[in-house]
């Protein structure tokens, strides 16, 4: 009895902790992505001197950020200005114990998994206004007005998105909401091409509660300078960059589960339904991420009106109909119209 | 209710273990980097000028507006959470209670808009 608990427990640790140093390793080579997809925009070369064509460049980034001196402005919070970068970071990895990788492959199969993460991601601004105020500069605390205004205007838009996916999912589990993408038609029977604008929606809403360009307002370098982050060196730094950049794949997961199938293969027949899941999943996330990446490159950046204007007078209203259109034709043309 | 338990027990590790690595991370530069601190390098940022004033200055009301529509709007999702889950038992009545609910709310919508309250200029 006793050793049956324990057994349990050990292998739900040893999951936790692969689960999460795969995230890391794969977080570095994200941001590894990132830097080369921006340079090749640029025609720049990008990091290139570290390693194989530069593949161990996060880690020594990693080594450096460790070794620099910690400064903690003589004006701040000190508690507080430290807990900021914490609770970020703790944040954005807490986010990924519901997420499931393959089928059943959840570290916490919760069954209000999109809900969970819905609070995490709203608790995320805490981290921000935090590092803002608690630094006692003018440019943070501004920065950390702004970010935070960002953040919960477009969470809004992103709830609204959920809801429309769990009106044809009908479940508030994340494996259940893959398994309800499951059909004969493959990659055409995923939400995406049921939930265009959504989609779109979604897509364009997570750059922006993420602050990834071209919504970084947060840290516009014109007039902002660092943004909140200014007042921070060394791994407080780091941490935040980490919960920014582990927010961004939590947004690529979520895009891959509730509109691209999670790990369901893109078309049900021999050669690709031998793939185990879990690499379709890290693919479909890849396939995401790199979108941010050129996004990034492309776009020049909002002005702060255009942005507040963006997400209440343009995405609200439309995800508020459309909620309204998804129920009415399931209401109507029973499943007939959804499936 | 040990199932409740057990599913929310690798939820409550998996956040320690977050906590752990954030921790640690944080912790690290103060234990192993050099530190040489001066009142220059220790003053806030402000352009290299010595800061003006307090930074606990006074901001635009508008931030505080985003943030009470914000609760609005966020509580309504909330509501909507547990209908879209349950849409096909409620039937044509939650449907339409529903309908009659986000119909109030648009009313205030529509009214914040018309007052300017969504305007940044």
């Amino acid at each position: 009895m006793i050793d049956g608990w324990l057994l349990n427990l050990l292998l739900i640790i040893v999951k936790s902790v692969v689960l999460t140093v795969v995230l890391l390793v794969y977080l570095a080579y994200a941001i590894y992505i990132d830097r080369k997809v921006w340079a090749a925009v640029q025609l720049r070369r990008g990091p290139n001197v570290v390693g194989p064509w530069g593949l161990l460049q996060s880690f020594a980034d990693m080594l450096k950020f460790v070794l620099k001196e910690p400064v903690i402005p003589d004006t701040a919070n000190k508690g507080v200005f430290l807990l900021a970068p914490f609770v970020t970071a703790m944040l954005a990895v807490a986010a990924w114990a519901v997420i499931p990788v393959n089928d059943g492959w959840a570290v916490a199969d919760l069954n209000v998994g999109i809900l969970y993460i819905f609070a995490i991601s709203s608790l995320g601004v805490y981290g921000i206004i935090m590092g803002g105020w608690a630094s006692n500069s003018k440019y943070p605390f501004l920065s950390a007005l702004r970010s935070a205004a960002q953040m919960v205007s477009y969470e809004v838009s992103i709830g609204f998105v959920i809801i429309t996916v769990l009106l044809c999912a009908g479940s508030l589990n994340l494996t259940e909401i893959v398994r309800a993408q499951d059909s004969q038609y493959g990659i055409l029977g995923w939400y995406w091409l049921r939930l265009l604008p959504m989609f779109i929606i979604f897509f364009i809403s997570a750059l922006a509660e993420t602050n990834r360009p071209p919504f970084d307002l947060v840290e516009a370098e014109s007039e902002l300078v660092a943004g909140f982050m200014i007042e921070y060196s060394a791994t407080p730094y780091m941490l935040f960059m980490l919960g920014e950049y582990v927010a961004i794949l939590t947004m690529c997961a979520l895009l891959t589960i509730l509109f691209f199938g999670g790990w369901l293969p893109p078309v049900n027949i021999a050669p690709f339904t031998l793939i185990p899941g879990v690499i379709w999943f890290v693919l479909k996330v890849t396939f995401f991420f790199f979108f941010f990446a050129m996004v990034k490159a492309f776009v020049p950046r909002y002005r702060y009106d255009q942005l507040m204007r963006l997400g209440w007078k343009v995405f609200l209203p439309i995800s508020l109909v459309m909620v309204i259109v998804v129920a009415g034709i399931l209401q109507f043309a029973g499943s007939a119209g959804a499936n | 209710m040990p199932s409740l338990l057990e599913q929310y027990l690798p939820l409550v590790i998996f956040i320690a273990l977050a906590a752990i690595i954030a921790g640690a991370l944080l912790v690290l530069p103060f234990l192993v980097a050099f530190k040489a601190p001066d009142p220059e390098k220790l003053s806030a940022y402000e352009c290299g000028f010595n800061p003006f004033g307090d930074a606990r200055m006074k901001f635009d009301v508008r931030f505080y507006l985003v943030a009470l529509l914000f609760i609005v709007f966020d509580l309504e999702v909330a509501f909507l959470f547990p209908w879209a889950v349950a849409f096909k038992e409620a039937g044509s009545f939650g449907f339409w209670s529903m309908m009659f609910f986000l119909g109030v709310l648009t009313v205030g919508f529509v009214y914040e808009w018309r007052k300017g309250a969504l305007e940044w200029d």
